[in-house]
């Protein structure tokens, strides 16, 4: 679990989104796999957090792959740790 | 901090949510020259509008014959006869001009090889008055809320709206003599609470569907503007009306579209017994949903549910083949690939009834006022505050809401009230006093949580709030179980009030929000099931096992809930539409 200082706030309330599917990968993110990433790729996170919902939707379902090599083994990361 | 050095804001108009509704509101506000001040728990764009995907209905006639009185009849009917004819009537008018302005805003709406808007059949739609399939649903691709939200926002920031983004708003301030004045509201970032008076404030906060454990809502769903009219003393219409889909993913919520049980999906039990069999020999699995969604309940409720804890069945598609899946159902299957790491090729999904819209709200008219019965008038406007939007009821939905008619209904009556709320600011033009109790109360509401010592925690009592609805109050409603819950919600309310958070800083105290959050749900929750155990009947999405038919002589009448002594109340249903002879109830027969 992430200790709850400020800056850890922010970045859950960054992960409210305006669909359940996000809330569920985001969070459980946060919540299992969150301290285990570099600094590297949690500046990549909080790029990615300012993606529209349907962009990170469709990045997290598969749907599209990104072009950024970073951005798209992060997604992987991010979606292996909902199944962990 | 003291209530009199809170610093105070001044606007024309506030707006409380930054969905569809309240977005399309402050659009027209601004281009009016008024003061707009849109305050939203999370970045604008990220509200729940952005999730409806399927599109809004509007008799343009693109694809098949139709027009807006074929509309209205299919939405009388989806509402069991529960919606207000005149609303409805002003709603299916007034589709095609809000399809267009959208198209104007830059919605990019997929089109037709001549060019024209293209059009969806959806459920529920007809042509003559209950003939042959309508397709009247216009769209964006499969992101048509995403679409018309950021088109609104940028919109707005083009015309000047003013956004308090990841502001939380507390309570509704009035005068002395009830005229609603604006809100308290505090930053999330930093704690810092502000006053902000306006002479009108919109209400568009969406639903509820946090209420229940399963949901296909996202979390910001938590019902903050019902709850706050309900304190500040508005009763809530129709909340025992909620939509749910039988198939959810078990403990997600997402939903998995009936399409899935349309191409041969069917559902099993742990005996691995195909269930629908029992319950509805004939339909099987394509029984309506409130039958589906009754009957997993059912076998979870006597023992016969999967997995350790023995709370879902199973949806088997894996007997389809992988290339029938991936042709025809590759979002189901990429869904439970990311979601439960199973693929629906091999293995069954494990589903559970899913709550998914709030059919009821804070009452209004068909310009957003809210009304409220005073002595013997049913609806009495509040000087100064409207709603629109799922957390309003107009009602257009009545005890159903038909595919497509959600979008609608925000865009519609969010134009609607701003147009009312533009004439109001020309007949009230100066601010009023504001009444120093009421500043107090919503202080005191927010700083209750400042309370240190030994409580329960928040999302302890959350969570068995949401398994108390999803319980009492979901699918299966008896008597028995409806007032089951009254006492268990009741017992869970008493409960928060000596709930504690540990965290007490003031910058991105979000354990607070959560707190507030669950406050609201459990009012809504209260109005709800209340509301539920009242109604003898089965109408829309209200099915009763005790009372299986729909009772037109006593029950077609709107129901409304005052938190003060949970009392409740009922006015007449408006049958008589604007312009149209009304649609009497018949049988609603599909």
């Amino acid at each position: 679990m992430m200790p709850a200082s400020s800056d850890d706030s922010a970045l859950r309330w960054r992960c409210r989104r305006g669909m359940l599917e996000l809330d569920i990968i985001l969070n459980e993110f946060l919540d299992k796999s969150y301290n285990t990433i570099s600094d590297e790729q949690r500046c990549l996170l909080d790029q990615m957090l300012d993606y529209p919902d349907q962009l990170l939707f469709d990045l997290f379902l598969a749907n599209i792959q990104s072009s950024d090599k970073g951005i798209s083994e992060l997604v992987t990361t991010i979606r292996q740790s909902l199944t962990a | 901090m003291t209530i009199n050095s809170i610093q105070t804001r001044r606007f024309d108009t506030l707006i409380i949510g930054a969905g569809g509704g309240g977005l399309r509101a402050a659009l027209q506000l601004a281009e009016a020259d008024a003061s707009v001040a849109v305050v939203s728990k999370v970045f604008p764009t990220r509200s729940h509008t952005v999730a409806a995907q399927g599109g809004m209905n509007a008799a343009l006639a693109n694809v098949l014959p139709d027009n807006w009185h074929w509309h209205m009849f299919d939405t009388v009917k989806g509402s069991d006869y529960l919606g207000d004819q005149d609303a409805i009537e002003y709603m299916c008018r007034a589709a095609p001009k809000v399809v267009y302005e959208l198209e104007h805003f830059g919605v990019p709406f997929s089109r037709l090889d001549n060019g024209r808007i293209y059009q969806r059949p959806f459920g529920g739609q007809s042509q003559n008055f209950g003939g042959e399939q309508a397709a009247r649903t216009c769209a964006a691709a499969d992101r048509t809320g995403h679409a018309i939200l950021h088109s609104l926002y940028q919109q707005n920031i083009r015309a000047r709206t003013h956004f308090f983004d990841e502001y939380f708003a507390v309570d509704l301030l009035k005068d002395d003599e009830g005229n609603v004045l604006g809100a308290f509201v505090f930053d999330i970032h930093t704690g810092e609470e502000i006053i902000i008076e306006a002479k009108t404030t919109l209400i568009a906060t969406g639903g509820a569907g946090q209420l229940f454990r399963t949901t296909t809502n996202a979390l910001i769903n938590t019902g903050d503007g019902m709850a706050m009219a309900l304190r500040a003393g508005v009763p809530l219409q129709d909340m025992e009306f909620f939509q749910f889909h039988p198939t959810g993913i078990a403990g997600r919520g997402m939903l998995i579209t009936e399409g899935a049980r349309g191409e041969g999906g069917y559902l099993v039990n742990a005996m691995g017994e195909r269930l629908m069999e029992r319950y509805a020999p004939k339909a099987k699995d394509l029984a309506s949903r409130d039958v589906v969604s009754r009957a997993i309940y059912t076998e979870v409720k006597e023992g016969r549910g999967c997995g350790p804890n023995k709370d879902h069945v199973m949806l088997k598609l894996d007997h389809l083949g992988e290339d029938v899946l991936q042709k025809r159902l590759p979002g189901i299957r990429q869904t439970c690939i990311t979601f439960l790491g199973i693929d629906p090729a091999e293995q069954a999904i494990p589903v559970y009834p899913t709550a998914h819209y709030t059919m009821g709200g804070i009452p209004t008219d068909r310009y957003g006022q809210v009304v409220v019965p005073v002595k013997d008038t049913p609806e009495e406007p509040v000087n100064g505050l409207y709603a629109a939007g799922e957390c309003a009821c107009v009602s257009v939905h009545g005890a159903n809401r038909l595919g497509g008619n959600s979008l609608l209904d925000i865009l519609v009556f969010g134009r609607s009230a701003a147009n009312h709320i533009i004439g109001y600011l020309k007949e009230n033009r100066y601010h009023r006093p504001m009444n120093e109790a009421s500043v107090e109360k919503a202080w005191q509401r927010l700083h209750r949580w400042d309370k240190t010592g030994e409580g329960e925690s928040v999302e302890r009592i959350r969570a068995d709030l949401k398994k108390s609805m999803e319980d009492n109050c979901g699918v299966f409603r008896t008597q028995e179980v409806l007032d089951n819950g009254i006492k268990e919600v009741s017992a869970i309310a008493e409960r928060l009030k000596e709930a504690r958070i540990s965290d007490h800083t003031g910058m991105f105290n979000t354990a607070r929000v959560e707190a507030l959050e669950l406050e609201n749900l459990m009012d809504v929750a209260l109005a709800t099931v209340y509301s539920a155990s009242a109604r003898t009947e089965s109408r829309g999405a209200h099915s009763r096992i005790d009372y299986p038919e729909r009772d037109d002589k006593n029950w077609m009448k709107h129901s409304l809930y005052s938190s003060e002594g949970r009392k409740l109340d009922y006015k007449p249903v408006r049958t008589k539409p604007m312009s149209v002879t009304s649609f009497p109830p018949r049988p609603r027969v599909y």
